[in-house]
């Protein structure tokens, strides 16, 4: 039997990016006891590599926006698809998250004025993304972090969860090791907040960092969780593509904010050629409107580059595959060329795009003052996870709330760039502050030792494999290979069942995949454990996107093109069946309030 | 391309030797990229922290043949071509395992620093009015990732092991942010001489040049801390008039 330390909290959050420090806060300031996980060190998480800014309708740069365009410019990103509830909040109180964090300390880029700076993003109407020039993520999670570390929270770094305990159904605690000496800790808490980030790493071509595997949609999954949304992942148009170390590292929507342009190898700026019907009267149809617009020209319409996510990528993806891609598979991005437009052009690019200059001059020999970047399609984000309620965040699961990446409903089929950072901390604060109020007002949780004892068992079988059993690198890179190829930007019947297939073979070989070793700071270990996640998030995004036979946001079906007016009225759930296996469900979305309603047709024009 | 060899130090809690691997070089790869290949073909159990891969969370910092460097953002077409490349855990930092470090001290140490305390806002909307040129100085500092391979290069806490004493140059960054941010009303100059032995650091700027954000962490962080420490307790001519006060 492995032994295991007993730690004791009120509330549990599990991940430390934004969403997670911000509930944790949020849980702390009602004076509970709050235990932080962090699968890595405290400021590395995701949240830390997010570049653009964080979406908030303060209206310091355009005063025409308000939270009721922000929430109408979120659900036409989202294409409907969206817990309208939780874009109403979102909208509404993401301008007091944003200034919350200038009391902490943040130093956000600032107006003439002196106020907060807010830039363009797409499918954002104005100027919306406070900002710190393309570092914002970091910005936030030191924010977050400097203010927390003086909060009275108990912060466990570098620690995994790899299963909820529930007592009946209640979720009362989790089981985890810590990294430096592979042992065990038994949590126990009356409430447990989900903040673990996306799936990334699922697929081959990411912007994700190592620790995005789904940890915490599959636990929330494996205890009866409903999951929602899952065939929406978005594939970022712009990532990295050459050299091949580090294709999928993300190029900033900033960069096309500030003016850059997409060309394909005939050096045409193809996006004029495609613009989506819903999206025309606010689209530039012409370069110098383009221009005018990224410029901060109010009475210009934006240029198409920054149209929605999931348009430009399957853009770009449809220049590559007819042949007028760049050397590398990419097609070209450029912001050298406003220096045709604006003195010390050079000058301007660094101060407002450093990290991107460093990373191309340091990562491709690449000067992007003076050389277009070649770029194209990475996954880059889910907007399907835990379905939760829209005030509270709880999750389907008594006790178990969800916040950030992990939680979905805000996003819809297709997230707009910025609309992030600001779900963290609305959402996140949301959570924080609905799980200590049920910890408070429930019983104290009652764990039992025997799932404890077995999670920690199966957790220790990959060292306990007879023979040469395989290491689990190999498999993991298989299963990334095969959801790029099989379930990725462009999806068809055949392949995906041809997935399943092979989702089937891989989770049997994921079963005797063997470590060597000792429990000691293990990668290898660690691979295996995260396998399982990753697997059943996967399995997740195959089946929902096998159900939803239209194309929509993020999902694009090759087999069937067009949206469909009938898979408009629902979600498609997932969940465990009493047998073991995934089962499906389409959940019909509630109908959307007057006063709503009337806000998206009054912004359609 | 070649094979290169590598060779990585393993072994735990300071006791450990250099072992040999050889792995395919490819264009635009970089050292992080072989760590991880030799861990998929032959060293599972190969520790190493890292997250991002993009030089954006300061996870993966590293001696690479003897330099303080992110295993993330170091070129392999930057290392003296057919020679062996070393790669050594940070040196300043208790020993975990393999190249991983205990950087536990360093978040010790930022609890001891006091925390941001805004004046009263400026507007009724309870915000605040600040000139980018007044916070460009403090955003320069904010660009820290956390790295530590400047505490790991620092004399004080590598050599001398101050580490009960002296917070170094990361913390120095840390509480200039914090001193020259705007808005914020606290005093921290007497904890930063004696509690946090600013005056330890004698500007050899190793710092500086380990900082892959390029902060000019001497110049622009200690610097002026230690010019307002100076004007605040050795200032030859309050001096003087505290003595024949006959105040201390």
């Amino acid at each position: 039997m492995a032994d295991f330390e007993r730690v004791e909290h009120d509330v549990l959050v599990i991940g430390a990016g934004g969403a997670g420090l911000r509930a944790a806060i949020a849980a702390a300031a009602t004076g509970v006891r709050v235990g932080l996980v962090c699968k890595s060190l405290l400021g590395k998480a995701h949240t830390v590599m997010a570049e653009g800014g964080a979406a908030a309708a303060m209206g310091n740069v355009d005063d025409r926006d308000s939270w009721r365009v922000h929430f109408a410019d979120t659900m036409r990103g989202g294409q409907y698809m969206n817990n309208w509830r939780m874009a109403e909040l979102h909208a509404q109180e993401a301008p007091d998250r944003i200034r919350e964090l200038e009391a902490w300390g943040a130093v956000f880029d600032r107006t003439p004025d002196g106020r907060i700076l807010q830039r363009n993003f797409g499918g954002h109407r104005y100027p919306r993304l406070a900002h710190v020039g393309d570092r914002t993520g970091l910005e936030m999670i030191r924010t977050l972090q400097d203010h927390a570390i003086h909060q009275g929270i108990d912060v466990h770094m570098e620690v995994t969860v790899i299963q909820l305990l529930q007592d009946g159904e209640r979720v009362v605690g989790a089981m985890a090791y810590d990294r430096e000496r592979g042992r065990f800790r038994l949590f126990s808490s009356g409430a447990v907040v989900l903040a673990t980030g996306g799936i990334g790493r699922a697929f081959d071509i990411t912007s994700n960092s190592w620790e995005y595997t789904g940890d915490g949609h599959s636990l929330a999954y494996h205890a009866g969780a409903d999951l929602i949304d899952m065939e929406f992942v978005q594939f970022h148009p712009t990532g990295m593509v050459w050299p091949p170390s580090v294709r999928g590292i993300l190029v900033t929507e900033g960069v096309r904010g500030e003016g850059g342009v997409l060309r394909n190898s005939e050096g045409k700026r193809f996006m004029f050629d495609d613009i989506p019907e819903n999206y025309r009267s606010q689209t530039a149809d012409n370069e110098e409107e383009g221009w005018r617009y990224t410029q901060g020209d109010k009475s210009a319409r934006r240029p198409p580059e920054l149209l929605t996510r999931d348009h430009v990528a399957r853009c770009i993806q449809r220049e590559v595959r007819e042949g007028r891609g760049s050397p590398h598979g990419g097609v070209y991005l450029d912001i050298a060329w406003i220096k045709e437009r604006l003195p010390k052009a050079a000058e301007h690019i660094k101060k407002k795009l450093p990290s991107m200059y460093h990373q191309f001059m340091q990562l491709a020999n690449i000067d992007i003052t003076t050389t277009p970047m070649e770029v194209g399609p990475t996954t880059h984000y889910i907007m399907g996870g835990i379905r939760v309620d829209g005030d509270s965040q709880m999750t389907s699961v008594p006790g178990l709330f969800a916040a950030g990446e992990c939680a979905a409903g805000l996003h819809g089929a297709n997230r707009l760039g910025g609309n992030s950072l600001s779900d963290l901390l609305v959402f996140g604060k949301r959570a924080g502050e609905y799980a200590a109020q049920f910890a408070r007002e429930q019983p104290a949780p009652r764990v039992e030792a025997g799932a404890a004892e077995a999670a920690a068992a199966s957790a220790l079988a990959p060292f306990e494999r007879d023979g040469s059993p395989e290491a689990p690198y190999a498999i993991q890179h298989e299963l990334q290979r095969m959801m790029q190829d099989l379930v990725g930007i462009v999806r068809q019947e055949g392949e995906m069942q041809q997935a399943l297939d092979r989702l089937a073979a891989l989770s049997e070989r994921a079963q005797h995949a063997g470590v060597h070793g000792n429990r000691e700071y293990n990668p290898g270990w660690h691979t295996a454990l995260d396998l399982r996640h990753l697997l059943t998030v996967s399995e997740a995004i195959t089946l929902a996107a096998l159900e939803r036979k239209e194309s929509r946001g993020g999902h694009f079906r090759d087999d069937y093109p067009d949206k469909d007016a009938a898979y408009a009225t629902f979600n498609i759930v997932v969940r465990r069946g009493a047998d073991g296996t995934m089962q499906l469900e389409r959940r019909p979305i509630p109908p959307m309030p007057d006063d709503l309603q009337a806000i998206i047709e009054e912004q359609k024009s | 391309m070649a094979s290169t060899t590598f060779k990585i130090w393993r072994g735990e809690r300071g006791q450990g030797a250099f072992t040999d691997y050889a792995t395919e070089v490819t264009e635009g790869m970089v050292v992080l990229d072989a760590v991880h290949q030799i861990q998929a073909s032959e060293a599972g159990d190969l520790a190493v922290r890292w997250n991002c891969k993009a030089g954006k969370c300061g996870s993966c910092s590293a001696e690479i043949n003897g330099r303080p460097k992110l295993m993330c953002m170091t070129r392999m077409d930057e290392l003296p071509a057919g020679e062996a490349v070393t790669i050594e855990p940070m040196r300043a930092f208790p020993h975990v395992r393999d190249l991983v470090t205990d950087v536990s001290w360093n978040y010790e140490v930022k609890k001891k620093i006091k925390k941001f305390t805004p004046r009263p806002p400026d507007a009724p909307d309870g915000t605040w009015r600040m000139a980018q040129a007044d916070v460009d100085r403090v955003q320069e500092f904010r660009k820290c990732i956390e790295c530590y391979l400047c505490q790991d290069v620092c004399h004080v806490l590598r050599d001398h092991h101050k580490h009960d004493e002296f917070i170094g140059p990361r913390f120095l960054v840390y509480a200039a942010a914090l001193e020259m941010h705007p808005l914020d009303t606290e005093d921290r100059l007497r904890d930063l001489k004696d509690n946090h032995s600013i005056g330890y650091c004698n500007i050899t700027k190793c710092c500086t040049s380990a900082c892959p954000e390029h902060i000019t962490i001497t110049d622009n962080a200690i610097i002026p801390l230690k010019e307002r420490v100076v004007d605040e307790f050795y200032d030859p001519v309050v001096k003087l008039v505290r003595l024949l006060r006959g105040k201390k």
